[in-house]
């Protein structure tokens, strides 16, 4: 190409792009978002995570809509129609695969996601509501994942949704009423399917968009926390204003970001191709046994995302009810201690009451709560997905009550004293100083 | 900070040296055999199928697998039509069965299951034993029991289909240990062949597409492994700069 053509290309190029500029935000959104969008340079391992769930909620999205071109949300022809896809649609298996895997990688990049904010303090003044969009996301995740479980119509789909459908009839009063509105029929059946496809596909996907698009734009509008815990706005260079310690987040991170992505995908890969049921922790075995309304499986768990707070529910006793003011026995505190167990995130910003933000410059105490609330957590999840009397009983002596129960008991109160116990514990806690600039 | 994470680890493999034992003790129900399955072995996926189309499919359906699915495992069409199809299906049909759903449930007790993702949902092993665990059981409704299906009662509402093969068993009430009493047409070893091979179709066809996306897997961890040098030196380039 001669230069006189070259110039005649840029041309053509800057005086179209002069076009849309003077119709849509198109330059000033990219340079507030990727090119002057500046970011702090130390971002570590922890960091790749938000990108990550961005790419894997893409990835569900674009799997979705292959997925719904051949799915039937039928009670008689849902089954069916999912070994159709994974037999005789082209390519169907790995679509499917994709979108089964995405479901459980989905929520590990968000865990972590998660504990990268509570380490460095990331929802900490002024990131308080890109904290709380983000629980709006993970309760979303949630449902999302919730209502896609029934569509394949297996045995887990069906019992597990009627678990989680009839622990809202535990709710005092209005509870019964719920569920039976929430299924759209007495039990679990097709009107439920139907439901729960439209909020799988269309409504509650909406809704994430939405909030991830809130997530961001909060996020740009602050900010980006790090490692360090400190503001690399305080310190701009006094010529340019761009904060000393950052870099444009365009070349810098999208480089970096698409390394972690291909790492990411390796990982993806491996369970897709390998191990798309992961022992039967991305996929249960009873699931591939159609729903039976008649038979009633042995052993109901939900998928391991869902296990902590199942843990939590099966842990809390029940109202023992008061029979002399006619108050009936209820479940509803452990429906309570659940449904808690997963809002409390919402009130960190205001239950950290340190000083500092980032882990690096707390002390001890705060460490080992911190320490205390993974094991918590690890082991509720582990003992969610096993039946109460997996580890046996305790001798008369404790009421031959199940091990389990009463370790789950124990680690309940620590998920709880972990958030309950933090405003005492930052403020104790001896941390360090926090330097003025962002280190390695 | 670092002596909290190695005591938080600590902890965490303290709770699994209690849990992992007791994992095992989770699954004992019925002790079961490895299955031989192996779904590069064609010659035996098609011996498999050949026991599955004359002893399975006429109670148990595939709704699921089409005939010339077969052509995967090495057969072609006129093998497929001329050995293994009876009742003038055409080649692209699911394997389905004449038994209607009610009337099984009121021969047996219970319909006979599709078979399309059986393996997938008990397991090879648990195929494989099941179908050698027969044993006499004057009783019983259909004058057998298995104990690999319900460890507790040792109760099945199907018949020991291949008894001729197999001969008849008699079982160890305080072991679950079981002797041929009676012997069939195929020695014990072959016998074991027999149901090996049809656990293999069985774990086959629960998944055709298995072996494709075992293979396919190899290629795309290539693939990404490339680009991922690729990428981590435009990184590098890009990244000289920043300290």
């Amino acid at each position: 190409m001669s230069d006189k053509n070259k110039s005649v290309m840029a041309n053509v190029f800057s005086n179209g792009l002069n076009w849309v500029d003077e119709r849509f935000p198109l330059t000033s959104n990219v340079k507030a978002h990727l090119t002057e969008y500046y970011t702090p340079k130390n971002f570590n391992f922890w960091y790749f995570f938000g990108s990550l769930s961005l790419l894997v909620l893409v990835l569900q999205i674009l799997t979705g809509i292959f997925l719904t071109m051949h799915y039937k949300p039928d009670a008689e022809l849902a089954f069916g129609s999912v070994e159709y896809i994974m037999r005789d649609v082209p390519w169907g298996w790995l679509i499917r695969y994709m979108h089964s895997t995405g479901a459980s990688m989905f929520f590990v990049v968000v865990y972590m996601h998660m504990f990268r904010g509570i380490i460095y303090g990331s929802y900490r003044t002024p990131r308080e509501l890109i904290w709380l969009f983000g629980v709006g996301i993970f309760l979303c995740l949630m449902g999302e994942a919730f209502f896609g479980y029934l569509l394949p119509w297996g045995q887990m789909s069906y019992w597990g949704a009627q678990v989680i459908v009839n622990l809202f009839s535990a709710i005092p009063f209005i509870g019964p009423d719920v569920s039976e509105w929430l299924r759209g029929d007495y039990l679990v059946s097709d009107a439920t399917l139907n439901r729960f496809f439209a909020f799988h596909v269309i409504a509650l996907p909406f809704v994430l968009v939405g909030l991830v698009a809130a997530h961001i734009i909060a996020l740009h509008e602050v900010g980006s926390n790090n490692p360090d815990g400190i503001e690399i706005k305080k310190l701009k260079d006094k010529v340019t204003g761009i904060p000393l310690d950052g870099i444009p987040f365009h070349p810098y991170y999208t480089v970096k970001d698409i390394v972690g992505a291909v790492v990411f995908l390796m990982v993806f890969s491996t369970v897709i191709f390998f191990a798309p049921e992961m022992g039967g922790y991305f996929l249960e075995a009873n699931n591939f046994v159609p729903a039976n309304p008649l038979v009633t499986p042995a052993h109901i768990a939900p998928v391991w995302y869902f296990t902590p707070y199942y843990s939590i529910l099966r842990a809390v006793p029940p109202f023992p009810g008061v029979g002399f003011l006619g108050i009936p026995p209820s479940l509803f505190p452990g429906v309570a201690a659940m449904g808690l167990s997963v809002m409390v995130f919402a009130l960190l910003p205001w239950l950290d009451k340190s000083p500092v933000k980032s882990i690096r410059y707390r002390g001890t105490l705060y460490k080992k709560w911190l320490a205390a609330f993974v094991v918590s957590f690890v082991v509720l999840g582990y003992l969610g997905t096993e039946p109460a009397n997996v580890w046996g009983q305790f001798g008369a002596w404790l009421g031959n009550a199940d091990r389990a129960t009463v370790v789950a008991r124990a680690f309940t109160v620590v998920y709880f004293a972990f958030f309950i116990l933090m405003p005492w514990y930052t403020k104790k806690d001896k941390t360090l100083p926090v330097p003025e600039r962002v280190t390695g | 900070m670092n002596n909290i994470i190695k005591k938080t680890l600590l902890v965490l493999a303290l709770s699994t040296s209690f849990i992992l034992p007791q994992m095992a003790n989770a699954n004992e129900g019925a002790h079961l055999d490895k299955a031989p399955v192996d779904a590069s072995n064609h010659e035996s996926l098609q011996r498999g199928a050949r026991t599955f189309v004359n002893n399975c499919l006429n109670c148990h359906s595939a709704n699921y697998m089409r005939y010339n699915r077969l052509l995967d495992i090495g057969l072609t069409e006129k093998q497929i039509k001329d050995n293994l199809m009876f009742a003038g299906e055409k080649i692209g049909d699911p394997m389905k069965v004449a038994m209607s759903k009610a009337d099984g449930k009121k021969w047996f007790g219970v319909a006979p299951p599709d078979l399309s993702v059986e393996v997938r949902a008990r397991g090879a092993d648990w195929v494989y034993s099941y179908l050698r665990g027969f044993y006499r059981d004057e009783t019983s409704a259909t004058g057998w029991g298995n104990c690999v299906f319900d460890p507790v009662s040792c109760k099945v509402s199907m018949p020991h289909v291949l008894y001729e093969l197999q001969g008849e068993q008699a079982i160890n009430h305080e072991t679950h240990e079981l002797t041929l009493t009676k012997p069939g047409k195929l020695s014990a070893a072959e016998y074991d062949a027999l149901v090996g091979d049809l656990t293999n179709f069985l774990a086959y066809m629960a998944e055709p597409a298995k072996q494709q996306r075992n293979n396919m897997g190899w290629f795309v961890l290539l693939f990404l492994g490339l680009l991922l040098v690729l990428t981590y030196k435009l990184k590098k380039a890009y990244w000289k700069d920043i300290h």
